[in-house]
């Protein structure tokens, strides 16, 4: 019954999603203001109703109703009730579930907390909000329903896939979700820019903290990701440039061009028809996204089975999707223009710069992405591109992006000025060299090109970012005073900064020291890696909750001492059997010692595979930051809309005086 | 002083140099990093002697995995019509069993093995890439089938079945 209503209520949310889209859109035409009305309480009901049918499901998977074929092939009597609660976003029906209901949810928020946007750009964006969710409800509704039932009711599930029983999972894909959705926030605001003609600085102002919150969750599933990787994937890598961490990776790229290009467009009324065209892009790479990763086009770590008749769903929505809004940008774009000149010798310039190389490193990604599926479509060979062309396109693009990155606060909008920048920046620029020399010694004892060259931009971009507080701190009369007065977003965007820096000192350093050995050892045996001494201890046999592990003891010694203790675990899953790697992690911020157990080759001898990980971490903490500077810069008080309304209204009546 | 026309001229120019240089250096690292994917019977058709990087798929053929010294580890992939003989060294990943799909990475030997860098193995026991898949397919259809029983080759339907590597570096 509970199961008929969930289906029931996503079917009532589809009829809802129409009225949505359409009801608010000829209230429009017709300057209708209670047609346009409807959508804030469509939006609201539609949310609400996906609540609904999602909770259905999670009971479902709860009361371990295998009559649901979703369930069944999902669930199973002996797993742990937390990972009953996760499996239902496991596979491709319930992920498609969450994915709507994290669209309504985004929905939900435009309905709250933008009451105060003119009624006319409220009502646009929400439908077209109510077109996406069309789109999605019927893929789910027509290809992938999660509530269709099974007879014969099997005795038992078959179980999750073991790699999705870890916490990294629980949290990895509705983060990830949070930011692939919340691009269609922005998407809609440029639609209804689009529509309405009108793209001003207020218009950037309401969609900036839209943007930033979807990026600032993409970031931090993507580090949750590629954490959860590390651990769960047993071979202590942190990005493989895997087919489907692009899929996530384009969309970042997409949308930090966005946030910067935003920021010129509310700041100077320049770039206007571009920043329209990036949130189209981004959006659309979200959905692309979707299509590799559902339609099974792929195979990679990630390799969800193949439907074709998803595959073609999703593929025809992006064509409706892309196609619609890059035909309405053709027609109406050209209109939109540039509140003055723009200069290149300006911070507007630079940020010019900086979308150059960001979009030209998400071109170079996607080429890298379509080239193998374009020639195993057409052609007869099977081709792939590997990590290599990834590593040897990025790091060129990315690098005077870091070094550009230093400019970011010295640099002043209009026009810049050659002596402020070079007295300014003179002394960041020596921390740097001094860094590039000594930072390798310090964190890890020796030295390479990647590290020095990671450390003296990483220094670069933390010393600029400091210097530009600082330097703002004591212009005003005390140091309490000066902290207050800098912005939430300008923390925000520091902190951003400062992030990415830690996140490249940990890029660096850990490809330049990282070291790893396999080998074959019996209880005893020790093996020496770059310092530390690697033991086997026993292993033994243990039962976990819905799996039988074999778990080995490996000691880990330096200087006489011993300094860490591992149980790295392979764990066999009921039912099915299928086998996971648990690895064993000492972990610390300037290095992770991390051991695999390997395959039994009898008489008592295992395979091992050992990592020292120098740095790994700061990745990690590098994203962690991005993630809070991002929450600051997307909730400064400014973009309020009850200020904000105050301040048009203000500068109206300004204007009407002075006109 | 700059006309408004020549700066625009300037800005435009500098764009289409940083494009053009991305462009080419993206097209120079592709044509150096594409790893073409065979099976044996494809290596055989195609008189594939390179030496350059490759993916090779099929299945491990049945009982012909064999433990050297330390980590080595030898084993015959098959995909039902021809076979050639891997080394490799190193940790495997759990999946490695015999008659199950994998896929190594690595090069073509002059004595006509194949020396991998790197085994895929996929988590799911039913798995088999698609031309491995096709020609087993076209080995069963000529009632050639000489590798022996494996599972079902159709993909379970909605379950994630991530691949996992072994990998060695260098």
């Amino acid at each position: 019954m509970i199961v008929e209503l969930g289906h029931f209520a996503l079917m009532l949310a589809l009829g809802v999603a129409l009225v949505q889209a359409v009801a608010p859109l000829i209230g429009w035409f017709r300057h209708d203001a209670r047609l346009m009305a409807t959508a804030t309480s469509a939006a609201r009901a539609q949310f609400v109703a996906i609540v609904v049918s999602y909770l259905c499901l999670t009971w479902a998977f709860i009361s371990k109703d295998f009559s649901v074929a979703y369930v069944a092939q999902n669930n199973y009597s002996e797993m742990p009730f937390i990972y009953r609660l996760t499996a239902v976003w496991g596979a491709h029906e319930g992920s498609m579930l969450l994915w709507v209901l994290v669209l309504a949810g985004w929905t939900f928020a435009v309905s709250v907390f933008n009451r105060r946007l003119p009624s006319d750009m409220r009502a646009l964006v929400l439908s077209v909000l109510g077109f996406v969710s069309i789109g999605f409800l019927a893929f789910v509704l027509l290809t992938s329903d999660p509530f269709t039932r099974l007879f014969p009711v099997p005795a038992d599930g078959s179980g999750l896939n073991p790699i999705l029983q870890d916490p990294g999972m629980a949290s990895h894909p509705p983060m990830l979700y949070m930011g692939y959705v919340g691009f269609s926030v922005a998407f809609a605001f440029a639609i209804a820019a689009l529509i309405t003609g009108r793209l001003d600085a207020a218009w950037a102002r309401w969609a900036r903290p839209w943007t930033t919150a979807a990026w600032v969750f993409l970031t931090l599933g993507i580090t949750i990701g590629s954490w959860w990787s590390y651990h769960v994937l047993g071979w202590g890598g942190w990005w493989f440039w895997d087919p489907v961490e692009n899929a996530s990776f384009m969309p970042w790229l997409a949308g930090t061009a966005l946030i910067h290009s935003l920021a010129v467009t509310e700041k100077r009324g320049l770039l206007k028809s571009w920043t329209v065209l990036l949130s189209i892009l981004a959006f659309s790479l979200c959905l692309f996204g979707t299509f590799l990763v559902r339609s099974g086009v792929l195979v990679s770590v990630h390799a969800f089975a193949s439907d074709p008749s998803r595959g073609l769903f999703v593929l025809g929505f992006i064509g409706a999707v892309v196609g619609v809004s890059l035909a309405l940008y053709a027609w109406r774009a050209p209109r939109f223009k540039a509140d003055g000149e723009l200069r290149l010798w300006s911070r507007e310039g630079f940020l010019l710069f900086n979308n150059v190389f960001l979009a030209a490193a998400c071109g170079a990604v996607l080429l890298g992405e379509l080239y193998p599926l374009i020639v195993n479509a057409v052609s007869t060979s099977k081709i792939s591109v590997g990590p290599p062309y990834f590593n040897t396109v990025f790091f060129p693009l990315f690098g005077p992006l870091f070094v550009l990155l230093g400019f970011a606060g010295v640099v002043a909008w209009k026009r810049a000025q050659l002596r402020t920048i070079v007295q300014r920046l003179r002394i960041p620029l020596l921390l740097a060299l001094v860094a590039a020399a000594v930072l390798p010694f310090a964190l890890v004892g020796k030295t390479a090109v990647t590290a020095a060259a990671g450390g003296l931009l990483a220094v670069w971009i933390i010393t600029t970012a400091v210097a530009e507080l600082w330097r703002w701190v004591r212009s005003r009369n005390s140091a309490v005073a000066g902290l207050k007065s800098i912005s939430r977003a300008t923390w925000g965007m520091t902190l951003a900064h400062i992030g990415m820096a830690v996140c490249l000192i940990g890029i660096s350093f850990n490809s330049a020291f990282s070291i790893e050995r396999d080998a074959r050892m019996a209880p005893g045996a020790v093996e020496h890696l770059s310092g530390y001494d690697f033991s086997l201890g026993e292993v033994h046999a243990a039962e976990g909750p819905n799996y039988t592990a074999l778990i080995a003891t490996v000691y880990v010694v330096k200087d006489g001492e011993r300094i860490a203790t591992l149980h790295p675990q392979k764990r066999t899953f009921r039912p099915g059997g299928q086998e996971q790697t648990d690895a064993g992690v000492a972990k610390g911020a300037l290095r992770d010692l991390y051991v695999s157990l390997g395959n039994d080759f009898g008489n008592g001898t295992w395979g091992l595979r050992m990592y020292v990980e120098p740095l790994v971490r700061f990745i990690w903490y590098g994203g962690l930051l991005m993630f809070i500077g991002g929450g600051l810069a997307a909730t400064d008080p400014r973009y309020r809309l009850a200020r904000a309304a105050r301040r048009v209204r203000v500068a109206a009546d300004a204007a009407a005086e002075t006109a | 002083m700059m006309t408004r026309r020549r700066r625009r001229l300037a800005a435009v120019s500098v764009l289409v140099l940083g494009v053009g240089a991305a462009a080419a250096l993206a097209l120079t690292a592709f044509n150096k990093n594409i790893t073409y994917f065979y099976t044996p019977t494809d290596l055989y058709e195609q008189h594939i002697t390179s030496h350059a990087v490759m993916d090779l798929g099929g299945l491990v053929q049945k009982g012909s995995i064999v433990h050297g010294a330390g980590m080595e580890i030898s084993f015959i992939v098959t995909d039902c019509t021809r076979t050639i003989p891997v080394r490799y060294t190193g940790v495997l990943p759990d999946l490695f069993r015999d008659g199950q799909g994998v896929v190594a990475t690595g090069r073509l030997n002059g004595d006509g093995s194949f020396v991998a860098s790197r085994i895929l193995a996929k988590h799911d026991s039913s798995y088999m890439p698609e031309n491995v898949a096709a020609r087993v397919k076209q080995a069963d259809a000529e009632g050639r089938r000489n590798c022996g029983e494996f599972k079902s080759m159709q993909p379970t339907s909605a379950s994630v079945a991530p691949l996992v590597r072994a990998e060695k570096h260098g």
